[in-house]
């Protein structure tokens, strides 16, 4: 049935700990930090740190670092290149999902908000567990398919203008800020696959050098792995590549129509 | 859980129902539905008196009763087709969606039957008088 009540581990507690900042500084900005840590046996918690921005970079990142380096080394968050590409750094700031790398402190107005990404498991403080998403991203099979062997003298070549139908999803980092955005994900998670997976699955039947376009579509036909997409668009609201996941959505369903009537 | 047992479930909880039908039905009873509420305003709109007798009579005239039974119909089915997506999406407990879902057809066809026979008591009976 419907649940009403927050199960415990959603429930904030009232001891979030507040990290003041040095003397002297002048440009402090506030930054509230979701913690939970699953092995304390508290529930999670929201900590203030106060940092100086005189002395810190200028993206939410540089800031999860310093706080981390210099202020709480407890503080768990997923990092790599800091430039956008990697997809991991993937959080909830001011109320968004986005990349910490990419998002400026100056973009947010007053105190930056800062929480994993909505309805996953949390594995620690900023860190979600992911296991599902990707798993979900392996079902699509998201690599070429074909049963005719490619020409032994070259690669399987293809037009510039089907080349141009792929760059856009092709540019996906897989980071999950659309699918974690989405209610259907939220609600069904479990068996609709969300807007990263069916933007994978359209990369793939879209592209002029797959073969598996038939069953592609036949493994999505059931009503939940991509018809579970009300056009919500909170996905493409999201993606912090600029990517369009709900009309890839839209695409699969329209095509879904000619291959099955 | 290993990414081998979830991969599992993920192929696995695959519905052997068809979501193409349903979605294609959604959207065809929605276009079906343009034409026939702007005819059912237009005659909301001209009928004038909304008296007992005035209403049965504008029903029988015409083609009325067919366009309002196709608006019945179709009103109905339509609505049945957004409230089962609204089940599947919230209920999870399998036996209460399973008996939402049965209640919720249940309720369209009886609405609907008896809607239509509703319409086709005046038309017969105004017929015989
Ligand atoms: S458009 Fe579809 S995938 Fe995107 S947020 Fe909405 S329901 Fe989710
Ligand atoms: S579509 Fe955009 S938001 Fe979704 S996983 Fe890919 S890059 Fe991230
Ligand atoms: S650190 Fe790689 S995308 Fe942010």
């Amino acid at each position: 049935m419907a649940e009403f009540r927050l199960p415990v581990n959603s429930r904030i507690n009232k001891n979030g700990k507040v990290h003041v900042a040095p003397v002297g500084s002048k440009n402090v900005r506030s930054f509230r930090i979701y913690r939970f840590d699953p092995n304390s046996g508290e529930t999670p918690r929201i900590d203030t740190y106060n940092i100086d921005m005189d002395a810190c970079g200028p993206m939410v990142l540089d800031a999860l670092i310093k706080i981390k380096n210099e202020i709480d080394p407890s503080l768990s968050f997923r990092r790599s290149c800091r430039e956008g590409i990697c997809g991991s750094c993937a959080m909830n700031i001011d109320g968004t999902n986005t990349l910490a790398c990419t998002k400026a402190c100056a973009d947010v107005k007053a105190e930056v908000r800062i929480y994993p990404l909505p309805h996953m498991a949390v594995i620690k403080d900023l860190v979600p567990d992911l296991t599902q998403f990707y798993a979900q991203y392996a079902s699509v099979k998201p690599w070429l398919q074909s049963s005719t062997t490619p020409p032994p003298d070259r690669e399987r070549l293809q037009s510039p203008e089907d080349q141009a139908k792929i760059d856009g999803p092709s540019a996906c980092i897989l980071c999950a800020c659309c699918s974690t955005s989405c209610p259907s994900y939220w609600w069904n998670g479990d068996r609709y696959l969300g807007p990263a997976a069916l933007l994978a699955a359209y990369r793939w039947i879209v592209d002029s050098r797959d073969e598996a376009i038939v069953e592609r579509l036949n493994d999505l036909k059931d009503p939940f792995k991509l018809y579970r997409c009300h056009t919500i668009m909170n996905c493409t609201e999201a993606c912090p590549k600029d990517l369009n996941p709900a009309k890839a959505i839209a695409e699969i369903k329209k095509m879904m129509v000619e291959s099955q009537h | 859980m290993s990414l081998r047992n979830l991969l599992d479930k993920v192929f696995g909880t695959a519905s052997v129902k068809n979501g193409v039908s349903h979605w294609l039905l959604q959207r065809l009873s929605a276009v079906a539905l343009v034409p026939l509420t702007l005819w059912f305003l237009q005659w909301i709109f001209r009928i004038g008196s909304f008296d007992y007798h005035n209403v049965r009579s504008e029903i029988t005239v015409g083609f009325n009763y067919v366009w309002l039974v196709l608006l019945l119909m179709t009103l109905a089915y339509h609505s049945a087709l957004g409230v089962q997506v609204v089940i599947e999406d919230y209920l999870h407990a399998k036996a209460v969606k399973k008996l939402s879902l049965f209640i919720c057809s249940f309720v369209h066809i009886i609405v609907a039957v008896a809607g239509i026979c509703a319409v086709m008591n005046i038309v017969l009976t105004s017929e015989l008088l």
